[in-house]
């Protein structure tokens, strides 16, 4: 116990703790939206705004070169949010929406960080985290990024609920459907960026996910669901964080292994339970 | 105008309180798209809407209870009954009967729960609160979309083909509502292929054929004769009136 003294295990698992709340919470509405893969779609532009961060700071001669790098991801990730939802509004096929921006972001990501001066080595960090260089100045970001998707998106969840349910009926209502729609996207995009840090652009849609699929296996609610799925995803970051730190395994990639491992074992106990009721 | 298609042409309806109004019509006579248009569930590419008398505006479509053929396209994510039928709590009221939860509707209110109960129970499925909605059957679905409208206490409850692909017994609970419905001084409009187990509850129908009105009138008794297109409605039930509008649709 004596580990929970050091300060990089405490942020370590700080960080950890609050994307695991944070992130199942804009995954179920992702999900509800039949939108899963929105999360991978803009993890891509938020690398390719990682690199623009690279050649920003490195065009202003920065001494630390990627001081830059996560605002631009923020930026970046953001306006693929507004993009993708402001192409979904048109009508254009969501898939395609994702597709195109999935490649253009890993595309202008190897470009721009070659224009800077890097190399694809320093993207790695960034597509699989990085949680052990972590900062406390990354930690209070991450308190404050947190802190807004909770609020808004456990705040507004009957509001968010009944666009991403129905939308039609929600228009009909007098509801802000555009600005909601919006409100999902910005959130979503907000938290990949927060995300990123813990798992990587790539397995960051994971943690969205993920822990929103075991807790469907386990309640029909849609608040109950959104819950459980927050405390699933807490235990599961911390508890990946906390073994790798008396194991040499990469803590992203096992978050995720242990999550994927937890819905086959709760997918199978469902399975047999409806077996035997049956 | 949806796209760059005319698809409703000065179409006026009239409803009274505690009136329920048939709207029937062939498979794309327009009917649905009007019903659509009038709660602001497809936005215009022209043209322009009025209720109550007056250009349609959040205020006003707050005023209208909506149900849907079927549930929404979303459902990802189980949700209860009763988280469907407490959404319709949501959206703005003026006059503080329906939803009026807190920051301008995004909020339910406190009481939202109670109110949703009651909501089914008056459609009679209270006991399926906690169950999720898409297992539920077509008929119970509908139920709960229903619950969902009557729940925000509207003065004009618009439904889009509630009978179609319904068990009987929801067509009965259906009627039973339609007659409550009727005496709270709810007023109605519901569109139909067939008038079915709730022809005695309607006072009037009204025939779209390609977007127009063809006939206003007692509801017709040879149902598969006027949902037919083309059918001259006008020339079968001498007397038929024209009305003015409680809704109404104008072209560009």
């Amino acid at each position: 116990m004596t580990l929970l003294t050091d300060p990089l295990v405490q942020r370590m698992l700080l960080v950890g703790l609050l994307v695991g709340l944070a992130a199942p919470v804009m995954g179920t509405y992702l999900v509800q939206r039949r939108m899963a893969l929105l999360g991978d779609g803009i993890g891509h532009v938020a690398l390719a705004g990682v690199a623009a961060g690279w050649l920003a700071g490195s065009a202003a001669g920065l001494a630390q070169r990627d001081a830059l790098a996560i605002p631009g991801a923020v930026v970046f990730a953001i306006a693929g949010a507004v993009v993708i939802e402001r192409m979904r509004a048109r009508g254009t096929a969501a898939d395609v929406v994702m597709a195109i921006l999935f490649y253009g972001g890993i595309a202008g990501g190897v470009l721009l960080i070659g224009l800077a001066g890097g190399s694809n080595a320093n993207l790695l960090g960034y597509l699989f985290g990085s949680i052990s260089t972590v900062t406390w100045g990354d930690v209070w970001v991450s308190v404050a990024l947190a802190a807004l998707i909770l609020i808004i998106g456990l705040g507004l969840r009957s509001s968010l609920f009944a666009v991403t349910h129905d939308q039609e009926f929600a228009r009909s209502t007098g509801l802000p459907v555009a600005v909601l729609n919006m409100v999902v996207a910005v959130l979503a995009a907000i938290t990949i960026t927060v995300a990123m840090r813990v798992v990587g652009v790539l397995l960051v849609s994971a943690l969205m996910i993920v822990p929103v699929a075991i807790a469907q296996l386990m309640t029909r609610s849609f608040a109950r669901t959104m819950h459980v799925a927050m405390g699933l995803g807490a235990v599961l970051t911390v508890t990946g964080i906390w073994i790798t730190l008396f194991h040499n395994l990469q803590p992203g990639a096992l978050i995720v292994v242990l999550g994927v491992a937890l819905y086959v074992i709760v997918a199978a106990v469902t399975a047999a339970r409806e077996r035997v009721r049956a | 105008m949806l796209g760059t298609t005319e698809i409703l042409h000065g179409v006026d309806l009239e409803v009274s309180a505690g009136e329920v109004v048939a709207l029937m019509g062939g498979n794309g006579s327009g009917k649905s798209t009007f019903v659509r248009a009038m709660v602001g569930a497809v936005p215009l590419a022209g043209g322009s809407v009025s209720l109550f008398g007056s250009p349609s505006t959040p205020a006003a479509r707050a005023r209208l209870g909506y149900v849907p053929q079927r549930i929404g396209a979303g459902g990802g994510v189980s949700a209860t009954a009763l988280e469907v039928v407490m959404s319709g709590l949501l959206g703005s009221r003026e006059d503080g009967r329906g939803a009026a939860g807190g920051l301008r509707g995004l909020i339910p209110p406190r009481d939202a729960k109670r109110r949703a109960i009651d909501a089914l129970r008056s459609v009679a499925i209270e006991d399926l609160a906690r169950r999720d909605v898409l297992r539920l059957s077509g008929g119970q679905q509908q139920r709960v979309l229903i619950a969902r409208a009557l729940v925000r206490r509207p003065d004009l409850l618009i439904l889009d083909e509630p009978m179609a692909g319904v068990d009987l017994q929801s067509q009965v609970s259906f009627a039973h509502t339609l007659g409550h419905l009727k005496h709270d001084g709810v007023a109605v409009v519901v569109v139909l292929h067939e008038l079915g187990s709730i022809a005695r509850h309607i006072d009037h129908a009204v025939v779209l054929e390609q977007g127009c009105v063809t006939y206003v009138g007692a509801p017709p008794k040879d149902l598969g004769v006027h949902a037919l297109p083309g059918h001259e409605h006008e020339h079968a039930h001498e007397g038929a009136q024209p009305t003015g509008g409680a809704l109404g649709l104008e072209g560009p």
